[in-house]
């Protein structure tokens, strides 16, 4: 059985009808037993608490506590806050920053230029109506069910320079994992890997979303497929290019599990994520630091994740 | 592609063998796919096939070699990582968590999807951005929260939120009902509303609404959020790593790390213990692949 039927089923049906009129929310409230209303409290209530009280807040306390000189041991009323003194510490004297914003830059471009595109590719190949297309589906996603340290740990068997299979046969002697000139073109390799699936899954329910007289009209025309693909179909998909970009860039600000088996993300595998832990449960104790490295994740994923809530409630609204 | 529309028919089904010809352009296009899929699978099957072969068979002849076929990796790595014990705990972390994002997130999305109050695209948006941001920017607060918030000893012997199930639990949920509730308002949202008028004129009271009209009637997607939400919790790496402390409670996949220290320089070792740790998302994925992919393309968002 197939599942792409089942995704078709699931955009075919009629989006509800616009809200009630106007003045039907004071109707509707009136209807609501007591009982009905706190039942309704509670069901908003109790996850809205939990979600706040284990995300929002210490998001929001990360920021506050950027700007402050708290040692993460000492009582809080000894806070004192000392402005961007973190931030300045952060670009100035903490060596692992720069690389750590090049690496997570290089990430991004790296997942964003070679793997997104190359997932898009896939999935306009296997769009097609191709005898075996569902084996070659599952092998290409089937890296997404794994867990990126596990991936970690099936690249080393690779990597591994005494015992790794790239170096049996070429004969080379790199240590994939531990040169820190090559190291972080290893793991996003073993990324890319993983990324590639997800993007094709992605694309491949996009397009099945685009409506066919689309195509048939353009060939009409007699536009050749990659002209129909290009200045037809992947406009269409817009909403679908948008989420693919905030996915690969909050999934490049986040890698963090590849790295931190490898090393813990230091000699050459700096990221911001790991440089965050490492500030906070590592031997140095630096929560100044942590906290600026912190918010400066944080502010770039909103900007991201506001592009991202836009777009799907526009389309959800249509 | 003029095909497209008859050939439907028989996706899945019997193929039509003399309808289509096999072209050099095709055949360019399956020896491309086949390439491409076998690189896709060649590092997951190299794992299986040294994990499968003794040590000492490989580091006589080298990897690139056959024979040497054993199980005793397996064996050895199930005693010396103590995969039972591991097996276990994720167990207790995942299928509590997953059994509460799932009823949390469905009550939230129930009452977004069943009233069109303002306030509603607010809630979608805290929860759905919860989801998206990035675990490490909340790590430092919520390490000091978890090592004051006490629990009673026979909850947690650490008697702490930190190093305990319950802590372990309570940030998934957190982090997880974020996405299920984007997906399952939207599904929700699909509804005919009729179903509630007709329940009302029963005098269905909301919480009858909720679990007796609509949770039925969302099967498919709380099945497709499950088989996700299972293997992601299974998976999750980060908040295990550093809201944990005894080696004994770790599950299974932040076990790994410290795999490493005892299985050090014996790749095949490794290798039984990455087979292992990935069976269970892989029969999952074989078993409940149509539910996977159909959760990940519902919300198409997960980061």
């Amino acid at each position: 059985m197939s599942d792409l039927p089942l995704i078709q089923a699931d955009r075919a049906v009629p989006p509800p009808a616009a809200t009630t009129p106007s003045g039907g929310r004071r109707r509707r409230l009136r209807l609501l037993s007591r009982t009905d209303r706190v039942v309704i409290t509670l069901m908003v209530l109790v996850p809205l608490l939990l979600v706040t009280g284990f995300v929002w807040l210490p998001a929001a306390a990360t920021v506050l506590l950027s700007g402050t000189n708290w040692d993460g041991i000492g009582p809080l009323n000894e806070i004192e806050f000392v402005g961007a003194r973190n931030y300045s510490d952060v670009v100035n004297i903490y060596p692992p920053f720069v690389p750590a914003i090049q690496h997570n830059l290089l990430w991004l471009a790296v997942l964003f230029l070679v793997a997104s595109p190359f997932g898009m590719f896939l999935a306009v190949l296997l769009d097609k109506e191709l005898r075996g297309s569902r084996f070659y589906q599952t092998a290409l996603y089937l890296p997404v069910v794994l867990s990126l340290a596990l991936i970690g740990f099936v690249w080393q068997l690779l990597y591994s320079r005494d015992q790794g299979l790239i170096n049996a046969v070429f004969g080379s002697n790199v240590d994939w994992y531990g040169d820190s000139n090559v190291n972080i073109w290893a793991v996003m390799v073993a990324s890319g890997w993983r990324h590639v699936g997800y993007i094709m899954l992605l694309y491949l329910a996009g397009l099945k979303g685009v409506d066919p007289s689309l195509r048939e009209a353009a060939a009409v025309d007699g536009a050749s497929e990659s002209k129909t693909f290009f200045r037809v179909v992947f406009p269409v998909m817009r909403p679908i290019n948008i989420i693919v970009l905030v996915v690969t860039v909050i999934e490049s600000l986040r890698a963090f599990d590849l790295v931190w088996v490898v090393n813990k993300g230091r000699n050459g595998l700096e990221l911001i994520s790991a440089l965050v832990t490492q500030n906070v449960v590592g031997e140095a104790s630096r929560i100044g630091f942590g906290s600026a490295l912190a918010t400066i994740m944080l502010v770039v994923s909103l900007v991201f994740i506001a592009i991202y809530l836009a777009t799907v409630m526009r389309e959800n609204r249509q | 592609m003029s095909s497209a529309t008859a050939s439907r028919r028989t996706e899945g089904g019997v193929e039509a063998p003399a309808r289509r010809k096999l072209t050099p352009a095709r055949l360019l296009l399956h020896g491309f796919l086949i390439a491409v899929a076998l690189t896709w699978l060649f590092p997951i099957a190299w794992a299986v096939l040294t994990s499968l072969r003794s040590y000492e068979y490989t580091a006589a002849n080298g990897y690139v070699s056959f024979g040497g076929w054993t199980i005793d990796n397996y064996v050895t790595a199930w005693q010396t990582a103590e995969f039972g014990k591991h097996f276990l705990n994720s167990v207790y972390i995942t299928v509590p968590a997953v059994l509460l994002t799932l009823f949390l997130a469905s009550c939230v999305a129930f009452v977004i999807a069943r009233f069109s109050w303002k306030l509603n695209l607010v809630l979608l948006g805290v929860f759905t951005a919860a989801n998206l941001l990035p675990q490490q920017a909340l790590l430092i607060p919520l390490f000091r929260l978890f090592t004051e918030v006490p629990l009673p000893e026979f909850m947690s012997d650490s008697e702490l939120l930190y190093d305990s199930y319950w802590g372990l639990i309570l940030i998934n949920v957190a982090f997880q009902c974020g996405f299920c509730v984007f997906v399952l308002s939207n599904y929700m949202k699909a509804l005919p509303r009729d179903l509630y008028e007709a329940a009302m004129v029963d005098g269905a009271s909301i919480w009858r609404q909720y679990w007796q009209v609509t949770m039925p009637l969302c099967r498919p997607a709380l099945a497709a959020l499950a088989t996700l939400e299972v293997t992601w919790i299974y998976n999750e790496f980060f908040w295990a790593t550093v809201l944990m402390r005894t080696g004994d409670k770790f599950p299974v996949t932040s076990s790994l790390n410290n795999l490493r220290g005892e299985f050090f320089t014996d790749n095949n070792l490794v290798s039984a213990g990455s087979v292992l740790v990935a069976i269970p998302t892989l029969v999952i994925f074989f078993m409940l692949q149509r539910h996977f992919v159909r959760g990940l393309t519902l919300g198409a968002s997960k980061g």
